[in-house]
């Protein structure tokens, strides 16, 4: 076992880490700990773009954004750090660019900018072209710019080397961030690490689902290991159902090819966002427009044998237009379908996309341990955190604004704090915990299969919780996480060896999925109310008086060692806006 | 709008389509034995299925033990470059129907870089190669502008091809100089610097080309075209290294 020393430790190396870590490396020692290589990470699949109101190309302007992010986050979202963001976002771009990004440009060579979903004019009125882009890979050339900056700044990485435990120590009754436990993937060796301050930057939570955008590796592993010390997790019950992944497969085709022009279509032809969403039919929220896609699907307006899709149709776009603006995309459709998007359209279906929920901070990222204590020396950005700038519901290219915007935050805080702060003391045997969950998943003679429950865990989440819900769908499903979590402690593994030992891995990788996948149940079910995400069919509308606020979830540990899920709420910060009802 | 097509593919898939495959892996662990070997496993898959599904069936559920990088499972992070019969692709962007599946799959680690375990290969000599290019944007502004830098389209369509570059390895690890001579650049560090010494906002071009006109630089390329075809991103490597040898000889770029 290794013991490091570092002043600012990061936890993952997609955008918001290496945002944050070229902030933290130039005001203080730093170590990113990244469980891929960091240009392996997902930000990188990112497609469409990043939002700011650079009013390059029309009208625009930062409270137009704002209110587009809260109406879009359907009034859950904090309102002040939506301002923050809108208000930030315009600085963070144009650092991209000075930081080398190569954004698409207009004929005047400013960075030029396209529409995406719920992004308006005045409140809106009509589509606004907010969204900054690098052709439909604007996520790729965030995560190589970020990484290009890192080799620039001399950012230490650990590659390869997965966090397992976040280490607690209690100072006058304050939970304060010790440091972390992790394992080194090449040699099995575990190691600590020591530091003032820790930032999760880790990313989602997606694998849960079958169908999902989302890589093999996001299995939620910062939210796992802080929620197993005690602390909340919140809002976990709203999950982003994209309108439009490759049909079975969930891969992303971007909201930008409706942007560009793109429309929906069903088995008639029908470009059935029309009757949903009058003003910005193909172009409104995420959360809108897949469950028009499944209304369709319900009411026999699907497409195909089974009636199981819809089309996404680009074939009255020119193909310069699509070879320009939308190559990668195009290129999917023909790699992975053996479609022509030049002449055919595209089979799509909602696909899980993203955790508006995740480890709740303040505006500075400061992690909480409960609605207002901040546990010094604790950060979180990104995908992994609750800020809240998402709500019950992101906007599309507010994600890749998120992480440059409260990873630089996250990065300056920590940094700054842990240049004033004394380390921490380590709990006594700090890796006690890892070691012997290692130990244990190696030696185990149990006889369930990791890759089957996983198998049954995301089968029961599609069936389940994603874009309808009832509170007889959702008991069903904690009633399974229940069982699969009971087999999962009978579950062993072949590979016993030291070296890369991925069978491993991917059995904690799923111990933490099925942690997270209950915490998301319970909360779904304790929200009897229909908002962004979170669509309840025994409770169609938004209940503004009983549930505009933000749920709070805890694990409890009773005395004989059974665990829980305990359930608290934190109000919602309304600066400007008050709650209307939203409509597209 | 036609559909047509598409519903011949739905029909098809209506059948049942799996079909029996060999996947034939090329295995090494050192924690059990200093030699590597083939071992061949036989699956049922649907030929529309990737590689990287093959790879999984067999880790889930027969053997656990098979060892191999991969993230995204859609060809954009690079983690899963290997050499599938005797070429290199992306395991996730390679579909069986479109390998031969009639005969055995032959699966092994991308060569030039030491083999860790199975398919895993030290991939810190590649990213040592990239890190030396400087691949980051060198300005010599002292008044850093307040908006963004201006750039025509047509200036920033001069580089676009080489922005592409998802770092896999495909292209640096398919040359057969770089396997004879792992101190070459390679094929993927060259692409990375001209995708900066093409850009006209940066100003270190002339740097980056002496670290090109090195000795282990771009004049060992022999224009073999592996990389061309190796590339998962259609990137025109040997293009762009001709490029940068260009940019050497005029000094204009």
């Amino acid at each position: 076992m290794k013991i490091h020393k570092y002043d600012t430790v990061i936890v993952g190396a997609g955008g918001a880490g290496m945002r944050a870590a070229i902030e933290a490396t130039k005001r203080s020692r730093t170590a990113v700990l990244t469980k891929l290589y960091p240009t392996r990470s997902h930000t990188g699949a990112a497609q469409g773009g990043m939002a700011a109101a650079l009013a390059n190309v029309e009208e625009d302007n930062w409270e137009w954004h704002t209110f587009d992010t809260v109406k879009g986050g359907d009034y859950l979202v904090d309102q002040d750090a939506a301002e923050i963001l809108a208000k930030e976002a315009i600085d963070s771009v144009l650092d991209l660019e000075k930081m080398g990004l190569p954004f698409n440009r207009t004929p005047d060579g400013t960075i030029d900018q396209r529409r995406f979903g719920g992004h308006s004019r005045n409140h809106g009125e009509a589509p606004v072209r907010r969204s900054c882009y690098a052709a439909d890979r604007t996520g790729h050339m965030i995560l190589q710019t970020l990484y290009q900056n890192c080799v620039k700044e001399g950012v230490e990485f650990f590659n390869e080397f997965y966090v397992l435990d976040q280490l607690i120590t209690e100072i006058d009754g304050v939970k304060h961030s010790a440091g972390v436990v992790a394992y080194e993937l090449a040699t099995g060796e575990i190691h600590i690490f020591q530091a003032k301050a820790v930032i999760y930057a880790s990313g989602g939570t997606g694998k849960f689902f079958k169908v999902t955008s989302n890589a093999h590796t996001l299995t939620g592993d910062g939210q796992a290991a802080v929620y197993r010390r005690g602390l909340p997790l919140e809002d976990m019950e709203f999950f982003q159902f994209h309108p439009t992944g490759i049909w079975r497969m969930g891969i992303l085709l971007t909201e930008g090819a409706r942007g560009e022009g793109g429309i929906l279509r069903n088995k008639d032809g029908e470009r059935f966002m029309e009757k949903y969403a009058p003003v910005m039919k193909d172009l409104a929220s995420r959360d809108v427009v897949s469950r028009s896609i499944y209304t369709e699907i319900r009411e026999g307006r699907g497409c195909g044998p089974e009636g199981d899709h819809v089309y996404l149709d680009l074939t009255h776009l020119p193909p310069e237009q699509l070879d320009a603006k939308l190559p990668d995309i195009t290129e999917f459709a023909r790699t992975y379908l053996g479609i022509e998007p030049y002449t055919d359209p595209i089979p799509i279906q909602p696909t899980a996309h993203y955790a508006m929920g995740g480890i709740p901070t303040n505006v500075e990222g400061e992690v909480l341990s409960d609605n207002t204590t901040v546990v010094p020396g604790l950060y979180a950005a990104g995908e992994v955190a609750c800020v809240s700038v998402h709500g019950a519901n992101r906007l599309g290219t507010n994600s890749l604004l998120d992480i440059n915007v409260f990873g630089r935050r996250a990065g300056i805080a920590a940094a700054e704090y842990s240049a004033k702060a004394d380390y921490v003391e380590l709990p006594e045997d700090p890796a006690e915990q890892v070691v012997a969950q290692v130990e244990q998943l190696r030696a185990s003679t149990g006889t369930e299969r990791v890759a089957e429950i996983r198998r049954e865990l995301q089968e029961c989440m599609d069936a389940n919780v994603m874009v309808f819900r009832t509170e007889q769908t959702i008991k069903t499903a904690v009633e399974k996480i229940a069982e699969l979590r009971e087999r999962y402690r009978n579950v062993s593994i072949q590979d016993k060896g030291r070296r890369f030992n991925t069978d491993l891995l991917e059995a904690i990788e799923l111990g933490n999925l099925l942690d997270l996948a209950e915490v998301m149940a319970v909360s779904a079910l304790a929200r009897k109310e229909s908002r962004g995400g979170h669509y309840r069919e025994d409770y169609p509308n938004r209940d503004d008086v009983n549930f505009m606020r933000h749920t709070m979830a805890y694990r409890e540990v009773g005395d004989d060692g059974t665990e829980s899920i305990r359930l608290d709420y934190k109000p919602v910060v309304q600066t400007r806006y008050q709650p209307m009802e939203r409509k597209y | 709008m036609a559909t047509p097509v598409l519903d011949k593919v739905e029909a098809e898939s209506a059948a049942s389509p799996y079909i029996t495959v060999t996947f034939r892996i090329r295995r090494f662990n050192p924690e059990i034995s200093a030699e590597a070997v083939w071992e061949d496993f036989q699956l049922e898959i649907d030929p529309k299925e990737r590689v990287l599904d093959g790879l999984h069936k067999i880790k889930w559920d027969v053997d656990g033990t098979l060892t191999f990088r991969r993230s995204c499972a859609h060809g954009i992070c690079g983690s899963d470059a290997m050499r599938i019969n005797g070429k290199n692709r992306l395991a996730c962007k390679t579909l069986i129907k479109d390998i031969n599946p009639e005969k055995p799959i032959t699966v092994e680690p991308i060569k030039g870089l030491t083999v860790l375990k199975d398919l895993v290969v030290d991939m810190e000599p590649f990213f040592q190669a990239y890190r030396d290019v400087m691949p980051f944007l060198i300005t010599k502004d002292t008044n850093e502008p307040t908006r963004e830098r201006f750039q025509t389209a047509e200036d920033r369509e001069r580089f676009d091809d080489t922005t592409k570059c998802i770092l896999c390895a495909a292209c640096t690890s398919s040359c057969p100089v770089f396997w004879n001579d792992g101190q070459y650049f390679g094929p993927a560090a060259i692409v990375n610097a001209h995708r900066f010494i093409f850009d006209s906002r940066d100003e270190a071009g002339e740097q980056r080309l002496e670290i090109l006109n090195d000795k282990d630089g771009v004049w060992r390329c022999r224009t073999t075209f592996n990389c061309t075809d190796a590339c998962p991103r259609g990137i025109e490597v040997t293009k762009a290294i001709q490029e940068v040898k260009r940019a050497l000889i005029t000094r204009r770029f």
